[in-house]
């Protein structure tokens, strides 16, 4: 008879090893999604035990007490007591503690044990502890917090046969002993006494390093220095961006090519009319567009979770905090900024590292100010069409310097923005507090990493890839029908309602120098920026192909004025050009109002800057 | 590395203290701070980062800008703070 499916819940503090002792009993069998009405990611595995109990996982957010003073320490509270909706109450609770930090973890487990659930501590990452001369009188640990205790080693092969072992022994029980939950939220004199009795029990049960971590503290003397850190600092983001823009461009020219390639054999083998034209300008165009931008994703995904693995992001936070204060930011808001400049979606995804509202919903509206990757391509184009590659002061390329140049306003406006909203929002509010742990040092663990990037990936394609392929169906739509009528000689877009609609619009983009077939160029561009490059090609009539880049940006250096090219540059910088952005804000946000405030003031930003460019640049002749 | 406490006035707020300062945490006094958090929320924080009376502290690094945040060896683990909230704990 199968035995129904046995719930297990992992508990434990921040940077416990809680999600290593997950990926390495449950492998890949894994399902990330989100827990129902909030942007907590719900991590459930599935593993089979020794005695072939079937074993259901779900690996809670990290939290320092039940309290729940964020939505993701809500979760762990609300799933251990059986309050979160659609969840079971967990038949077992495993908590799971770092055995070379326990001070923090015994009184999570203290705490825990008032939920009355069953409970087993899994002492983790038992190896570091015993080469650092921690020794753990295990038996004694066991009598004195009432629960089992077992040891584990997360990374090495056989590290959690104990677990295992115990978690069958446990299951085989008709009923675990449990008693009625009495849990309440703990006062401070409650925490303080239950500190002191953590203390007491690890003072009896535990003998403490006679070594302790110099390898982290020499490491931090070097990387908290508070010159040296940040020039540290500098230089991995250096590194990081060289990998982003130079080594994920290869990779992307194939996908590109790939794609463009499997659109000219559809021509060739579809008859031309309307299902050739969709799958070959909707669907593949469109599925391209997003795909192309997953080897960066990719790589900025790497880099953060081994920066975040190795223990060194909470460092980045406690460097830029200070810093990133200056203008009303929080020093947690440097991940997130940080993956912005590959994409925004998991820039604000990442903002959930930020407690504090406020402080979250400043790096939200801020995070599309940074230049993420989809304006490359846009950018890319204008400068070589408009700006002359020659030298300045003997040595800095001018296009170059163009295209940095970009990327500094996109930071100072995401500053000054930040710094404005902190003025007339919020200037009388002390700032939230900055209260992080800065975990030991750890080599990264290449098998962590690859279930990481694996399973951000696949979220990016799927969120990413529905709103932008249901848009450039809508956009192939627009751009298709109504159809030229018979024996027309201008191209078919002119008929069509994109162009209507581009025209309806031109009147209020001639201020900023964009013609109708910039305004038409835009419509899609709200999809993605780079869905931009290709709508002018279609606008201006281009025959795609491999010279497809380099042809329309002759023709744009033929049809636009310089001005008008500077307008569309600044118009880029600031616009809300990105319909998966603006839904994922309203996702994180949990609702509308917050998406449309990004819209609008976006919005306003670029139409100012764009004005002022256009204007500047004729009043000194480029008109 | 010197410890920077004045023999006169040996009680003194972890805000204060300077890199190289060790000592025990005497008392939370969440008031001190003039923090964003309420004092009781602030102390609850402090006590679940391990900072309760009678852990023994110590200021490891410095930030750049007004010497703030701080990063504190306490017991164990390292923390980091702002000045701001330290101003809550009491050592000697």
């Amino acid at each position: 008879m199968e035995a129904p499916l046995y719930n297990i819940v992992l508990v434990g503090t921040p940077n416990c090893g809680k999600t290593s002792l997950f990926n390495a009993l449950t492998g890949s069998r894994q399902k990330v999604a989100n827990y129902p009405g909030v942007t907590v990611e719900r991590k459930q595995g599935f593993f089979v035990t020794p005695r072939g109990r079937q074993v259901s996982l779900i690996d809670l957010p990290g939290t320092y007490s039940l309290r729940g003073r964020s939505p993701d320490e809500e979760i762990t509270r609300d799933v251990v007591l059986g309050r979160a909706t659609g969840e079971t109450l967990p038949e077992l609770v495993l908590c799971v503690a770092d055995a070379t930090n326990l001070r923090l973890a015994i009184r999570l487990v203290l705490e825990m044990k008032h939920t009355g659930r069953p409970m087993v501590l899994a002492l983790n990452m038992f190896d570091i502890a015993t080469r650092r001369g921690i020794t753990v009188d295990v038996p004694a640990l066991s009598a004195a917090l009432g629960i089992p205790v077992v040891t584990s080693i997360a990374v090495r092969k056989g590290g959690t046969d104990e677990l295992l072992r115990l978690t069958d022994a446990i299951a085989a029980e008709a009923a675990p002993a449990t008693h009625e939950n009495d849990w309440q939220p703990h006062s401070v004199a409650e925490l303080r006494a239950t500190q002191r009795e953590a203390d007491r029990i690890i003072k009896e049960t535990v003998s403490l390093p006679a070594r302790p971590d110099t390898w982290t503290a020499r490491v931090d003397s070097v990387v908290l220095h508070p010159v040296f850190g940040l020039v540290i600092l500098a230089a991995i983001l250096f590194v990081m961006f060289q990998a982003v823009f130079a080594w994920a461009q290869p990779v992307m020219e194939l996908i590109a090519g790939g794609f463009e390639a499997l659109g000219q054999w559809v021509q060739a083998t579809l008859p031309a009319g309307l299902l050739q034209s969709f799958i070959q300008n909707g669907v593949i165009s469109g599925v391209g567009s997003v795909l192309v931008f997953l080897p960066q994703i990719i790589i900025i995904f790497l880099f953060i979770l081994l920066l975040e693995d190795f223990g060194y992001m909470a460092r980045a936070a406690f460097l830029m905090d200070r810093i990133m204060g200056g203008a009303g930011l929080h020093g947690r808001a440097f991940i997130p900024l940080l993956s912005s400049f590959a994409c925004a979606i998991p820039g604000i995804m990442a903002t959930r590292v930020i407690d504090n509202r406020r402080d979250r919903l400043t790096t939200i509206l801020i995070a599309p100010l940074m230049t993420c990757s989809a304006r490359i391509p846009v950018y890319t184009l204008i400068i070589a069409a408009f700006i002359p590659a020659k030298q300045v002061w003997g040595w800095i390329n001018l296009q170059g310097l163009v295209m940095f140049g970009l990327y500094v306003i996109g930071i100072a406006s995401a500053m000054a923005v930040s710094a404005l909203i902190k003025f007339f929002m919020w200037r009388d509010d002390a700032p939230a507090p900055f209260m992080l742990e800065l975990p030991d040092y750890k080599l990264p663990r290449l098998k962590s990493i690859a279930i990481g990037i694996y399973t951000r990936a696949m979220m990016f394609l799927q969120r990413a890839g529905t709103t932008i392929f249901s848009m450039m169906v809508l956009i192939w739509f627009l751009a298709s029908f109504p159809q030229a009528p018979v024996g027309a000689t201008d191209p078919a877009i002119d008929y069509s309602l994109a162009a209507m609609i581009g025209r309806f619009i031109e009147p209020v983009l001639a201020p900023l120098g964009f013609n109708w077939q910039i305004a038409v160029a835009l419509i899609p561009g709200m999809a993605a920026r780079e869905v931009a490059v290709a709508a002018l090609g279609t606008v201006y009539s281009i025959e795609g192909g491999k010279e497809a880049a380099e042809q329309i940006g002759t023709m744009l250096a033929s049809k636009w004025s310089l001005a008008t090219a500077l307008s569309f540059l600044a118009w880029f910088i600031f616009a809300p050009q990105c319909a998966s952005t603006l839904a994922v804000i309203k996702r994180e946000t949990g609702g509308w109002r917050w998406m449309w405030i990004t819209f609008f003031y976006m919005l306003a930003l670029a139409y100012v800057a764009s004005l002022i460019t256009y204007n500047i640049a004729r009043s000194m002749g480029a008109g | 590395m010197t410890i920077d406490l004045h023999e006169s006035d040996p009680v003194r707020l972890l805000g204060q203290a300077r890199r190289g300062f060790s000592g025990t945490v005497q008392a939370l006094i969440g008031g001190n701070a003039e923090s964003s958090l309420s004092a009781a929320e602030l102390e609850c924080r402090l006590i679940e980062l391990g900072f309760v009376e009678g852990a023994r502290v110590e200021v490891l690094h410095e930030g750049l800008i007004g010497r703030d945040p701080i990063a504190v060896r306490v017991e164990n683990i390292t923390v980091a703070v702002r000045r701001r909230e330290a101003m809550a704990v009491v050592v000697i």
